[in-house]
């Protein structure tokens, strides 16, 4: 039943990093190609047909699928090595230190994730660059919460005490005990933390706040495609299936590898 | 000399209540001394003072002394952190009441061994296996090999506590401090652990300093014991003399309890 959900999560989201891997290689119409007319139905020579201004559909969402996972697999990188570190730091601390990290944490994760993407914008440009970084900061705060919770769960536990009896130095503690033993629940929360990412990309690609053109993203194709969606309805349809596709791919991933990481709750033949 | 002199010591919870009183008492090498009272009275927070390891925020106040040939004379209390590391394990280690909680349960049981070896005797690679191997079957331990591959949720806990005790041994450690090293074991795994523990100690040379709250394991074990109450060493002497006549009250009780266990069995037809 594990693996079912894993093996499932693995082709679903593997069909968008195919889909993202050929787009490097092999494209069907330049990005910037206007020559199929406005509107086009669906079928040949362009298999989703082309958007109000002419550029095909399919192209766009092959480059929205390289965006989609370079800003997930972005932020998460960013956030992840971020909030890791900054929760270790935390949960490592004693009472002041840690107390401030805690409350500027609670403020950070507290702070709308749109908001802190349009002030980067205002300060920088809507670059692939700006959604990174908007996203994998609202993500770091998050993670470092959860890692600050984990590593003072772990730190309470009889075998580091009994470790430290043995006389374990703490840099041996921390990489031996503490991130074996927080890194499963890290795993998990990551995977469904990519999930989050690419559904912020969208959004803020849909409100104009993500990568600018020639680079489609979904988020933008949505939002182009809002005031057709009546005549030709592909262009937000298409769009929406691949974002579901990718976060319900990569939410089963997480959820499948929940039992892989931790031994105790591997299933004893 | 003593190898450990205790005087004094007092330890008081963040919130000022005083858990350990005025307790002292001194383990010469070699030596057994039991440490007896009922739950809560402070044994192990007497034990975790000796290793300078009390929770977070708890003060502690008085004279914890450890003199081990080769390591000097040395004040525990006040100790820098990585001058307290190189003393835990080599002067005085502990092996904990609850083995599943005291081993790390994403770890290999024999990893878990291998890190005091490799510490304490500079072990590596095939000698290192050979040496986890060795100590498993010292604490007579059939399959040792099965059992290092195994993790601690997947042996037993008479098994788990054998393991715990090999990695206490592993640390040749001057004191051998055991915190109720039985009492989470059935008890016809009780006495094999605790027959065990006795043979090794004393084929080592080791002291020990056994806490429990079982006059008839304590007696079974050492010559001299120590009687805490709420914190307060109340009696202490020759474990013979204290149960042919107990003097404080909590004492007698104690004898009395343990007369009538004894009583019971022989009546039993
Ligand atoms: N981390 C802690 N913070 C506050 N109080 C504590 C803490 N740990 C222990 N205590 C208190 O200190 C007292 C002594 O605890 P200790 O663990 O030394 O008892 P014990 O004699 O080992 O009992 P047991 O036989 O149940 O193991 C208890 O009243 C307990 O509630
Ligand atoms: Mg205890």
């Amino acid at each position: 039943m594990r693996r079912l959900t894993l093996v499932s999560g693995c082709v679903l989201a593997g069909a968008v990093v195919a889909i993202a891997v050929v787009s490097f290689l092999w494209l069907p119409y330049p990005p910037e190609d206007t020559s199929g007319g406005r509107l086009a139905p669906p079928g040949l020579p362009h298999l989703l047909g082309t958007d109000k201004l002419g550029r095909d559909l399919f192209t766009q969402l092959m480059i929205g699928a390289r965006i989609a996972l370079g800003v997930g697999l972005g932020s998460v990188a960013l956030g992840g090595l971020l909030g890791v570190a900054a929760g270790l730091v935390a949960g490592f601390a004693t009472r002041w230190l840690d107390d401030t990290v805690a409350v500027v944490l609670d403020i950070l994760i507290a702070f709308p994730t749109l908001l802190l993407a349009m002030l980067l914008v205002a300060v920088r440009d809507a670059s692939l660059g700006s959604a990174i970084l908007a996203i994998g900061l609202a993500m770091s705060a998050v993670v470092a919460r959860l890692t600050r919770v984990l590593v003072k769960r772990v730190l309470a536990q009889d075998y580091i005490t009994a470790a430290r009896t043995s006389g374990t130095s703490w840099r041996r503690i921390v990489t031996e005990h503490v991130l074996p033993n927080i890194w499963p629940t890290l795993v998990v929360n990551l995977a469904l933390q990519l999930g989050l990412a690419v559904l912020a990309e969208a959004s803020l690609s849909y409100l104009g706040l993500g990568p600018p053109p020639p680079n489609a993203s979904w988020g933008r194709m949505l939002q182009e495609a809002q005031a057709t969606v009546l005549v030709a309805p592909v262009g937000a349809i298409a769009p929406g299936v691949l974002v579901v596709a990718l976060v319900v791919g990569v939410n089963l991933i997480a959820d499948g590898l929940r039992d892989v990481a931790d031994p105790t709750r591997r299933r004893t033949r | 000399m003593s190898l450990l002199e205790v005087t004094g010591l007092r330890v008081a919870a963040a919130d000022g209540r005083e858990l350990v009183r005025d307790v002292s008492f001194a383990v010469d090498a070699g030596e057994r001394l039991g440490l007896i009272g009922e739950s809560g009275s402070g044994k192990s927070l007497t034990a975790l003072a000796i290793m300078g390891l009390l929770p977070a925020g708890m003060t502690v106040a008085g004279g914890v002394v450890l003199d081990v040939p080769g390591l000097g004379r040395t004040e525990v209390a006040g100790l820098a952190e990585q001058r307290l590391n190189a003393l835990r394990g080599r002067a005085a280690t502990v092996v904990f009441q609850e083995p599943l909680t005291a081993l790390d349960p994403l770890m290999r049981v024999g990893r878990q061994l291998a890190e005091p070896l490799r510490r304490r005797r500079g072990l590596r690679g095939a000698a290192l296996r050979a040496a986890v191997r060795a100590a498993l079957t010292e604490v007579r331990l059939a399959e040792p090999d099965r059992i290092a591959k195994a993790f601690p949720h997947q042996i037993s806990g008479g098994q788990r506590q054998r393991v715990a005790i090999a990695m206490a041994l592993a640390c040749e450690p001057a004191l051998l401090i055991a915190d109720e090293p039985t009492t989470a074991l059935d008890v016809t795994v009780q006495a094999d652990v605790l027959a065990l523990l006795d043979a090794l100690v004393r084929e080592k040379g080791m002291a020990l300093l056994f806490i429990s709250h079982d006059l008839a394991v304590v007696s079974a074990v050492t010559d001299r014991v120590v009687v805490l109450k709420d914190g307060v060493a109340v009696e202490s002497g020759a474990v013979a003399d204290i149960v042919r006549a107990p003097a404080h009250p909590y004492t007698r009780s104690l004898v009395a309890s343990a007369r009538e266990l004894d009583s019971a069995l022989d009546l039993a037809p």
